[in-house]
């Protein structure tokens, strides 16, 4: 595993706002390491998905770069594909339709119109979609639709997965399937992927690491929590696990204590965490003196 | 095959409770529907030929009495029988040059055979035929300019603000404004010993073209610029270039709204041509109404209403076939056109 597959370097960036220069990011710096699943949470504005654009190439980091593979990254291509929060498929073509589209210009002259159909149809057979691969996006559940957009990445096969708040419209029901077939898919197919989120159980079912952000403006990354979980994992099982509850209350406190929103009330539920993980808080504190 | 042809027909919003009640779904309820959508318009023209009538014989004019519903059909009748005349002479004037030509060549099968064309007056059918191709001519011209500069306008800010002025102005210009400027200009540009159109036919056109091409480029450049940010970025992470973007994501995303354009342009384009033709005098209803105006005999003002509902009738029937086709290419099933 090189610890220089995804590198994060130094980003920083402001936008021109009529009032002058506002910085959003201030010197995120994250190395990810290839086939990790990365999580980043914190509150809403704090510049998440900033730093997933950024990845993407949709925007462009003012100070500092991204580095994938040893090359510099500045404008968005296939092999960092990205999952939109609101699926973004094209309402005119039928989920099929869709992944052509991107298996037709990623596999330009590379597969045959047999060998695209075959990889169009699995990648949506990934994501359990066979049965509706030929309905428009208006005809199909809104976790339907966020499953062809996951096909349509996966189907680019992407070095970079990135997910923006991928489940973020759905009901909880619903999130948790998709969530399910992420992991098998993860097991499978051994993507990176960067994933926004600001539900605390997805990122600690999901990440191998979740970076916590602070808040905005200039936000940067306020800690990193490794999930040292074994995997497979099952949610099931996982509700009664101690080491589980403990992640969890770590990322609830990061959110809710250390950086929480001054215009949010700090919920009782948080102290009652607090409990159970006061000494390993203790303990993480040191050591992050000690780093 | 008979469940998709009844779900077309309850489409057509008035044929749907026939289409319900030969399913036998509540015909009283269908009645009932049937006698609020088709007898209440039906009973409101009645009232309106009523009204009519009775209006127009006490107005008196130079031409006589206002004529009536029953002096203006008998009118629709005889331009009718006039173009069924017209066309049993223009098609004896052809028989007899077949014949005649036919004998030379039985003489001397290397003669010179001449086809004249008949030169007779237009009739009503004639001028209707004209006006249409006319319209759908400079509807054509429009569409193909105003769609390539709505789609360049709406993806770049800068085209549009440097263009939007220029729409603004020249959008509410009457056409009898263009009309001279247009004609003056054909008449300088469009030389040539054997001209493949009518320079009145190329002054009306162009005069439609520069009337109704705003509503479709307006509508084009909102259709484009209001496309969803997330397709964007999508074609951006795709790399698709800038032609299949534009192919495969903008104008899709668009079509929608430049349907609704184009419908607005030929109803605009439509209702400009009457008075481009009266004065260009290309030969179509324009050039009657102003013929028949210009004529003065007692028959003219029925002619004249005929011509109205005319122009009326085919630019509904213009309308419902927008909107049918835009129905059809529109991928929003849930948003109602209408």
């Amino acid at each position: 595993m090189s610890k220089e597959h995804l590198n994060i370097d130094h980003v920083s960036i402001e936008f021109d706002t009529p009032k002058g220069k506002f910085k959003a990011l201030d010197n995120v710096s994250l190395k990810i390491s290839k086939g990790e699943f990365v999580s980043l949470i914190g509150h809403s504005g704090c510049g998440k998905s900033t730093v997933l654009n950024i990845i993407a190439g949709l925007l462009q980091a003012t100070e500092g770069g991204i580095v994938l593979d040893g090359k510099e990254v500045n404008e968005p291509g296939p092999e960092r594909a990205v999952v939109f929060q609101n699926h973004s498929l094209l309402p005119w073509l039928t989920a099929y339709e869709n992944v052509e589209l991107a298996v037709k210009q990623v596999f330009k002259r590379k597969k045959s119109k047999k060998e695209m159909r075959e990889w169009i149809e699995h990648n949506l057979a990934l994501v359990h979609m066979e049965h509706a691969m030929h309905k428009r996006p208006d005809e199909i559940s809104g976790g339907m639709k966020q499953r062809v957009g996951i096909a349509r990445a996966l189907a680019m096969e992407p070095t970079v997965l990135l997910m923006d708040e991928p489940f973020g419209a759905l009901d909880a029901l619903t999130r948790s399937h998709l969530q399910d077939s992420l992991m098998e898919i993860q097991r499978d197919l051994k993507n990176t992927v960067v994933m926004i989120t600001h539900d605390v159980d997805e990122a600690v079912l999901l990440s191998d690491r979740i970076v916590m952000m602070t808040n905005g403006p200039a936000a940067s990354i306020g800690d990193i929590l490794e999930v040292d979980l074994p995997r497979p994992r099952e949610r099931l099982v996982l509700a009664d696990d101690a080491h589980y509850n403990h992640l969890r209350a770590e990322v609830l406190r990061f959110l809710h204590e250390r950086h929480s929103k001054p215009d949010v009330p700090t919920i009782g539920k948080v102290q009652e965490v607090e409990q159970v993980g006061a000494a390993e808080k203790a303990e993480k504190d040191n050591k992050l003196d000690a780093a | 095959m008979m469940a998709r042809v009844s779900q077309t027909l309850e489409n057509l919003n008035w044929t749907a409770p026939i289409v319900r009640m030969a399913r036998g779904e509540n015909p009283r309820e269908q009645i009932n529907v049937i006698i609020r959508g088709l007898g209440v318009p039906i009973l409101a023209f009645i009232l309106f030929l009523g009204v009519w009538d009775s209006v127009a014989s006490r107005i008196q004019t130079s031409l006589g009495a206002v004529p009536g519903p029953a002096q203006v059909w008998q009118q629709a009748e005889s331009l009718w029988e006039e173009h069924k005349a017209g066309r049993e002479k223009a098609e004896a004037f052809y028989e007899r040059q077949r014949v005649r030509n036919e004998k030379k060549l039985a003489k001397n099968p290397d003669a010179k055979i001449k086809w004249r064309d008949y030169n007779g007056p237009p009739s009503f059918i004639d001028q209707i035929v004209t006006s249409l191709y006319t319209v759908f001519a400079g509807f054509a011209l429009a569409v193909a300019i105003a769609v390539p500069v709505g789609i360049i306008c709406g993806l770049s800010n800068t085209m549009y603000t440097a263009v939007n002025p220029l729409i603004q102005i020249f959008k509410p210009v009457s056409p009898l404004a263009w009309l001279p400027i247009v004609t003056i200009i054909v008449s300088a540009v469009y030389v040539s010993d054997d001209p493949m159109f009518e320079k009145s036919f190329v002054t009306s056109a162009i005069t439609v073209t520069l009337c109704c091409m705003w509503p479709t480029l307006v509508n084009t450049i909102v259709g484009v610029s209001g496309i969803d940010k997330d397709l964007i970025n999508v074609s951006q992470v795709l790399r698709l270039s800038w032609f299949t973007k534009v192919r495969k994501v903008v104008l899709p995303s668009a079509v929608p709204l430049i349907f609704t354009g184009m419908r607005l342009s030929l109803g605009v384009g439509w209702m400009v041509l009457i008075a481009a033709e009266m004065l260009a005098q290309n030969p179509g209803l324009g050039k009657f109404v102003w013929d028949e105006f210009q004529n003065g005999s007692s028959n003219s003002l029925g002619r004249i209403m005929v011509a109205v509902f005319t122009i009326g009738l085919i630019g509904f029937i213009l309308d419902r076939l927008m909107l049918s086709i835009q129905r059809y290419v529109s991928w929003d099933k849930s948003s109602a056109v209408r």
